[in-house]
């Protein structure tokens, strides 16, 4: 049977409530926060998972796009405005409605940015971040925006670790919750577990869509020629440099846009969300999940996610993704799903057969 | 007629090699014109400084009055320039006709909002592209390989879709490198018939090739490159004679 796009999506979302409805009735509805988290995490790996399957590029750095997503949201919505409310910037950004006046932790007033305002502004930041970093490095060819965005992970991780009203070491924390339409929330209060879940999954649903409309349309054709014969593409008049860049800044949207309802639903953010392990996390992902394979992608990076949120891996979380990424490089460099257990079930036992016929194995 | 394609003064140096200098030629709107030369005479550079590829050290490159020396190769593509590649270049994992479609990439125009929105006016627009390609593959003969992936083909059956897909852009001029190469003798007939075919629809072909049957059989004019010098340019049966082109080429070729 050959589903189109929508309805591969429809089937995702009614699997994603079936899971809710069969965690719920286990009585382990707990689960549902490591699964509402590990739906954000997908949001950032089904960017790169489009720039490294698609464009062929690699990034070692989006964990720092997720961070400045998440930090940008975190500063704005918790750095209280009242002292300044007399400027004309506050006083007119206030007069737009752009301000809220919240209650604090001890019965106090804050005045923070519109959680939807600072939102915005994320996205804005690492968008303008990924066009800086992209612009010089995407009009070479070969493998530079590696090691560029390298550096601005690197420079993230270190800024955040560093600054004092990021909070240092230890983040930022009483974020408020993300408001949304119907008395809905992004975060809040432990009741709203189901509720979070769901936007979650409708948030990961719509981006899905809008990702498998776009390799399938003609930027998505003309990402996999760049991928298959950069010259001969450029040589068919598309601007490569250009299609490449913007979906680096796609991706770090995406990635940003992961980190502002990551820190909401977590009520904070600190510096390893930001950490190069991070981003090696998000391509050992992609690496599994299949190059070019959004649905892979998205199954392994929630199945893999939920894992290591739970902490099945323990201390090792980070050698475990380590090893994926290293053991699929050099066994299935074009994804678990690209294999071929038949044909390889095969090859073995024509190797078997040698052996036991005495040649020595291939 | 007026120059079309005015290559003047152009050279190229790699290294220690000057692997094109001081050349010079035009092309014609509506000729075949060849490009030919012992292996090493800078044929395939000349194309590539055409084409975008590489840019000439010295000299300049107009293309229907456009100064295009400098152009990056999309940039030149959009002027109306295509071309195919000595070893075929197609896109792995893309099948025949999605090779052929990303030719239409010029003439379409859906970005990123379109097509991940999936606006009616973009799947229209895909719909005719997709259409333009077949007809262009009709055009060739290759149409029955549409959804074959491209780089599992044969030999022969990869280099009309690489043809189909220069074609695809609607070109005014279409570089073809050593489009015989690998051919049979049968097949490269159907392909001086098939130039023939393309020139007829009013484009006009460049072409780079050793199968000298071919260039006497079907072109207008010839360009002789021999060390990255013009020795000679004329029409095919002139070349044929000239004293210094038997010397370097094709004397050569009588050993």
């Amino acid at each position: 049977m050959h589903l189109n796009r929508y309805g591969q999506v429809g089937i995702f979302m009614a699997s994603a409530a079936g899971l809710q409805l069969a965690a719920v009735a286990a009585g382990r509805g707990f689960l549902l926060t490591q699964m509402t988290m590990s739906a954000y995490y997908t949001l950032a790996v089904l960017g790169i998972s489009l720039l490294m399957g698609y464009a062929g590029q690699i990034s070692l750095g989006h964990a720092g796009f997720v961070a400045v997503g998440g930090y940008t949201s975190a500063v704005l919505t918790t750095l209280d405005l009242t002292p300044y409310r007399a400027q004309p910037l506050v006083a007119a950004s206030q007069g737009l409605g752009l301000l809220l006046a919240r209650p604090d932790l001890y019965g106090g007033e804050l005045l923070v940015v519109q959680p939807l305002v600072a939102c915005i502004l994320a996205v804005a930041l690492a968008t303008l971040l990924a066009f800086v970093v992209g612009i010089p490095v995407l009009k070479l060819k070969g493998h530079y925006l590696a090691m560029a965005t390298l550096g601005v992970g690197t420079i993230v991780y270190s800024l955040a670790l560093g600054t004092q009203w990021l909070g240092a070491a230890d983040g930022i924390s009483s974020v408020p919750p993300f408001p949304l339409p119907f008395g809905a929330s992004v975060g809040g209060p432990a009741g709203g577990r189901v509720v979070n879940y769901y936007v979650a999954v409708a948030l990961l649903g719509a981006a899905m869509l809008l990702l498998l409309n776009l390799v399938q349309a003609r930027v998505g054709r003309a990402l996999r020629a760049i991928h298959g014969a950069e010259d001969a593409a450029a040589a068919m008049g598309v601007d490569t440099a250009s299609l490449k860049l913007k979906t680096f800044v796609l991706s770090a949207a995406l990635a940003a846009l992961a980190g502002v309802f990551l820190t909401h639903y977590n009520g904070g953010i600190g510096p390893s969300e930001a950490s190069v392990m991070k981003s090696v996390k998000y391509m050992a992902i992609v690496a599994v999940g299949g190059m070019g394979s959004l649905w892979g992608t998205l199954g392994m990076s929630l199945a893999l996610n939920f894992l290591s949120l739970r902490g099945y891996f323990g201390a090792y979380d980070d050698v475990v993704f380590g090893l994926i990424l290293v053991g699929m490089m050099l066994f299935a460099p074009e994804g678990l799903l690209a294999l071929q257990p038949r044909r390889a079930l095969a090859a073995l036992r024509l190797r078997l057969r040698r052996r036991e016929d005495g040649e020595e194995p291939r | 007629m007026t120059p079309f394609l005015e290559v003047s003064g152009v050279s190229k140096r790699f290294g220690g090699i000057q692997a094109v200098s001081g050349v010079s030629f035009q092309v014609r709107r509506g000729m075949i014109k060849a490009v030919i030369g012992p292996n090493g005479a800078g044929k395939t550079t000349l194309f590539n400084m055409v084409s975008g590829f590489s840019a000439p050290d010295h000299g300049t490159i107009t293309f229907g009055g456009h100064p295009i020396h400098g152009c990056r190769p999309h940039q030149v593509a959009a002027r109306g320039i295509s071309r195919t590649f000595q070893n075929i270049r197609l896109f792995e994992h893309l099948s025949a006709l999605e090779n052929v479609m990303v030719g239409r990439h010029l003439r379409s125009r859906a970005g990123f909002l379109a097509g991940m929105l999936d606006l009616g006016w973009a799947r229209r627009e895909a719909t005719a592209m997709r259409g333009l390609a077949l007809e262009v593959m009709a055009f060739l003969g290759i149409e029955a390989l549409a959804d074959a992936e491209a780089t599992s083909l044969a030999y022969g059956q990869q280099r009309a879709v690489e043809l189909a897909r220069a074609l695809a852009s609607d070109p005014e001029l279409v570089l073809l490198d050593e489009p015989a190469a690998g051919l049979n003798m049968r097949e490269t007939r159907d392909l001086a018939g098939l130039i023939t075919r393309i020139r007829d629809r009013g484009i006009t072909v460049l072409l780079v090739e050793h199968d000298m049957s071919l260039v006497m059989e079907i072109c207008d004019e010839v360009l002789v490159l021999s060390y990255g010098e013009k020795i000679a340019e004329a029409d095919p049966r002139t070349v044929q004679r000239d004293p210094q082109v038997v010397k370097v080429y094709l004397g050569e070729e009588e050993c």
